[in-house]
């Protein structure tokens, strides 16, 4: 094991020597990473702006009635959200990253499968098999003869019982990210820890947690900005949030001002939670060797402790995935879409190419400012790029609506010009286009690619580039030829993330597509919103299969080349 | 890894990159033919296929539709702004109707046709908006638990006898806060206070799913009384899943407030779009909406009680029966909107 050093001292002497600077300076990288978060705070301002109109007072009104409601059940939506989704996304992630059991290399890619089912979906499916009136509860009172006050059954519709859903979809963005960490760690290090007389439980806790901090924090962060911007499963299980609030005061009440001065304060929380992160880890710092680290051994668990391993792996998948394709497959087959065939196929086809066109413009957009991170290491560029990703927390239909607005604005403007030049009008050029709709996802799902990538480019040791530079490559050349053959991994991992959100994607289709342009959520949405689930459950079978897709290619990958990459490993030296 | 093999997966990265960029931006290249219109629409259901593509077989107009939730398509012809493609603006409620209105989306239009088919409390007085369909705020009961004279209006369900029974959804639901706003109409801004504390004192668990997950609470016994929209109970009459027909047909339906107002009715409606560019067109799309062949579409596929007098109505609408309609103009508890959530708020109607 190479020991642990400063490379940063390292880098400092190379760049006074060749006479090449890493001071920011307004170069290429910044201008476009700039120009990037500018158009992606753009829909965010066009919302806000309208915070200094005068409103209809509706914020008082709120505060006096249901505030601390939403207060309460966002707080508790973000405390259960964030506890869940740690705890089963780094759990399983270590289970199937350290140890080995019956079933442990098959588990390892089935934990990843509940990305794929949009948190609605699986609302919709507990419920209709969970509530008084489901088959559970029909049958267990037919079964006793029981009536409604004999019994006592949790109800599913309610603060825990959302909290439960999302965790269930959301610990995969925890998983994915968590267990990339692990399986990057050294063999070395964790051996050192299990020489000076470590148990494999204590190495867990006091090793390779804290080094796999950043990771989980990440991943947590992903899955509370998703929960926190959740509107469809929220309502439909009656939990009051602030941004069900948004919606109630702008569309309910036409209060424009106070939907925007609530989402200023869910954006400030946002921040807040952010910066927290941030703050409470500045003390550390965690740094990239590139030994040449064996990969770590796995413990073979046997006996008792195998079966409570596979159980602890198994339930997240089962209750988060098989459960409820399988309730969807029922109500399908008790149902089922009548357009299925060539509709569906057609539904099908545009959602897979707005998916695979967004994956590869969000991953694109991605690199560039995980690019412009490395070379700021903190300051202006950083900033520039937690700014940029806000996007994710924001509920989609107020993305969407900000995305309208100057669109709009733009569009006739153009055809204003044109009209007084040339005397031709142009209409709408970008409203309305798919353009808009790509540019609707990038602002809302930037993050999710921003993390994937961003790990990536930490991954790769800062002297690796000063090498390439010394050895006579350009800035550019250090990119293409050492940056991205590194990155692939993550650049997969990114475009499959990416691919499955915009699938799920419902809001922000609905709002801002073109004519006669249907998607398969949008399908959905039609069905479900006119309360026919059993229909809308062939579409959603069909948006979880597409899903599925990404997830096993980049899990096939991830497996096959995951040794030719991994030669770094994260160690955490106190300050 | 090898440079040649990494020069090649990016090439080809970057080869499938572009294609899929080219698909994507190509794939939904609409332009305009001459005989087109465009709807954004609200209404969401697969059976008015049938009524779009008739109009289309009986006049050779063509149309072009974005189906949304209307707050949103209303943001959006707001910030499209006079080059706003769409031509006629559909909703499922009065209350987004007049809304779209008040921002000043719709324009008004002359048309006999229109004026003479469509009652009057069901359009706008200055022809801005039309009802095309109607559903009726229904009160169901179980069949076997309660006698539907117990039940005869939206204010019995306030009473001490009804604690612990009634099921409605949130207080989110358009449907829920125009009703609210006809109560503000019959009884005042402090009878319907009153009466929304009554409904929240008596229901039987906290609101939430749709009107068909009231229907199947009370037919499973969780409530004995529900709200709902009269379509709802319809469709799952005539669904071809048993479950919902099971649990409709343990319900009774009782049209409220027989003996004095009548029962609340919402309608769906529709406008002509304040930039409309092809108005001729959108002005013959509604009459046509008017029309007895599509007024017969909308009861037989949606179950929604036609607006023109004198449409025979088909099962299982006719097994209804007739009732009276609450006249107050749509148009007035679409206004009354904004102070119904509030009232609703306050009373911790979730």
């Amino acid at each position: 094991m190479a020991t642990a050093h400063d490379f940063r001292d390292n880098r400092t002497k190379l760049t006074a020597k060749k006479g090449w600077t890493a001071k920011v300076r307004p170069n290429g990288v910044f201008m476009a990473t700039g120009i990037l978060t500018l158009l992606m705070l753009l829909p965010i301002a066009a919302v806000l702006s309208s915070l200094f109109d005068t409103g209809r007072g509706s914020l008082r009104h709120l505060a006096s009635t249901i505030l601390p409601d939403l207060v309460f059940n966002t707080l508790g939506l973000v405390c259960m959200v964030g506890l869940g989704t740690a705890i089963v996304g780094t759990g399983t992630a270590w289970l199937v990253s350290a140890c080995r059991f019956p079933g442990s290399r098959f588990l390892q890619w089935m934990l990843l499968l509940p990305l794929a089912m949009p948190a609605y979906i699986i609302g919709y499916a507990y419920t209709d098999f969970l509530v008084f009136a489901g088959p559970l509860q029909t049958g267990l009172r037919d079964l006793f003869g029981w009536t409604r006050n004999d019994y006592w059954f949790p109800d599913i519709h309610s603060l825990w019982g959302v909290s439960v859903m999302l965790v269930l979809v959301l610990y995969p963005y925890v998983f994915f990210l968590a267990r990339t960490a692990f399986q990057e760690q050294s063999r070395g290090l964790l051996d050192v820890a299990r020489t000076l007389g470590r148990g494999p439980w204590n190495v867990f806790a006091t090793v390779a947690l804290p080094m796999a901090r950043p990771a989980v924090a990440a991943g947590v962060a992903l899955a509370l900005m998703e929960a926190i911007a959740d509107f469809g499963t929220v309502q439909y299980f009656g939990v009051q949030t602030f941004t069900t609030a948004i919606y109630r005061t702008w569309f309910g009440m036409g209060d424009r001002v106070a939907a925007a001065q609530l989402a200023s304060a869910l954006l400030a929380f946002v921040f807040l939670l952010v910066a927290l992160e941030h703050w409470s880890r500045s003390r550390q710092a965690y740094y990239d060797t590139s030994s040449r680290a064996l990969k770590p051994q796995p413990v073979l668990l046997r006996g008792w402790s195998a079966v409570w391993a596979f159980v602890a792996c198994a339930l997240p998948v089962l209750l988060g995935f098989v459960v409820p394709v399988v309730i969807l497959f029922d109500l399908h087959f008790d149902g089922g879409d009548s357009f299925i065939g060539n509709r569906l196929m057609v539904y099908a086809g545009n959602s897979f190419l707005l998916a695979s066109g967004a994956a590869v413009i969000i991953t694109a957009c991605a690199i560039l400012t995980g690019y412009c991170l490395r070379r700021s290491s903190g300051g202006a560029g950083a900033g520039l790029v937690r700014l940029s990703t806000l996007g994710y927390a924001i509920p989609g239909t107020i993305i969407a609506v900000g995305i309208l607005i100057p669109l709009g604005a733009f569009d006739n403007w153009l055809d204003g010009v044109m009209r007084n030049w040339f005397n031709v009008s142009t209409g709408l050029v970008l409203s309305g286009s798919v353009i808009a709709l790509l540019y609707a996802y990038t602002v809302r799902f930037l993050a999710v690619a921003n993390s994937a990538i961003e790990t990536g480019f930490k991954r790769i040791p800062l002297h690796i580039d000063d090498v390439a530079r010394t050895l006579g490559r350009t800035r550019r050349g250090v990119i293409t030829s050492v940056h991205l053959p590194l990155l692939r991994r993550s650049v997969l991992m990114s475009a499959a993330i990416v691919f499955v959100d915009v699938l799920k994607e419902l809001p922000a289709t609905l709002i801002v597509r073109p004519f006669n342009f249907d998607t398969l959520a949008v399908r959905v949405y039609q069905l479900a919103s006119d309360e026919r689930l059993s229909e809308a459950a062939t579409g959603s079978l069909v948006i979880v299969a597409i899903g599925l897709v990404p997830i096993f290619l980049l899990t096939r990958f991830a497996d096959n080349r995951s040794g030719q990459i991994s030669n770094s490993a994260t160690i955490k030296l106190p300050q | 890894m090898s440079v040649v093999n990494s020069v090649l997966n990016r090439r080809r990265f970057v080869l499938a990159a572009t294609g899929s960029l080219v698909g994507v931006l190509a794939a939904p290249a609409i332009v305009r033919a001459a005989d087109e219109i465009n709807l954004y629409s609200s209404r969401h259901y697969d059976t008015d296929e049938a009524l779009y593509a008739n109009f289309t077989k009986l006049t050779g107009i063509g149309i072009n539709r974005i189906e949304a939730k209307a707050d949103e398509l209303i943001e959006r012809m707001k910030a499209e702004g006079s080059n706003s493609p769409a031509d006629v603006f559909i909703s499922v409620d009065a209350g987004r109707i007049e809304r779209a209105n008040q921002e000043n989306l719709l324009q008004p239009v002359q048309s006999d046709v229109l004026s003479s088919r469509i009652p009057q409390h069901l359009r706008h007085s200055d022809g801005s908006w039309f009802g095309f369909s109607k559903r009726a705020r229904i009160i169901v009961v179980s069949k076997d638990r309660m006698d539907p004279k117990d039940a005869p209006s939206y204010e019995s369900l306030t009473g001490e006898a009804m604690k612990g029974k009634v099921l409605i959804r949130s207080s989110g639901n358009i449907y829920n806060q125009s009703l609210m706003g006809s109560i503000i109409a019959a009884h005042g801004s402090d009878g319907a206070a009153e009466w929304a504390r009554g409904i929240v004192a008596n229901l039987a668990r906290s609101p939430k799913g749709g009107d068909r997950d009231q229907i199947k609470a009370v037919a499973a016994g969780e409530g004995d009384v529900g709200v709902v929209n009269s379509y709802y109970l319809g469709k799952m009459i005539i669904s071809d899943q048993k479950a919902q027909r099971e649990a409709a047909e343990k319900v009774t339906l009782v049209f409220p407030n027989q003996a004095d107002r009548g029962t609340h009715v919402n309608i769906s409606g529709g406008g002509v779009a304040r930039h409309a560019k092809n108005k001729q067109g959108a002005i013959k799309f509604l009459e046509y909406l008017a029309s007895d062949q599509a007024q017969e579409y909308f009861a037989a596929g949606n179950t929604e009680y036609p607006v023109v007098a004198g449409i025979p109505l088909p099962s299982p609408l006719d097994t209804f029966g007739d009732f009276k309609e609450d006249k107050l103009n749509a148009q007035l508890f679409a206004s009354l909107n904004s102070e119904a959530v509030q009232i609703m708020d306050k009373a911790g109607w979730k």
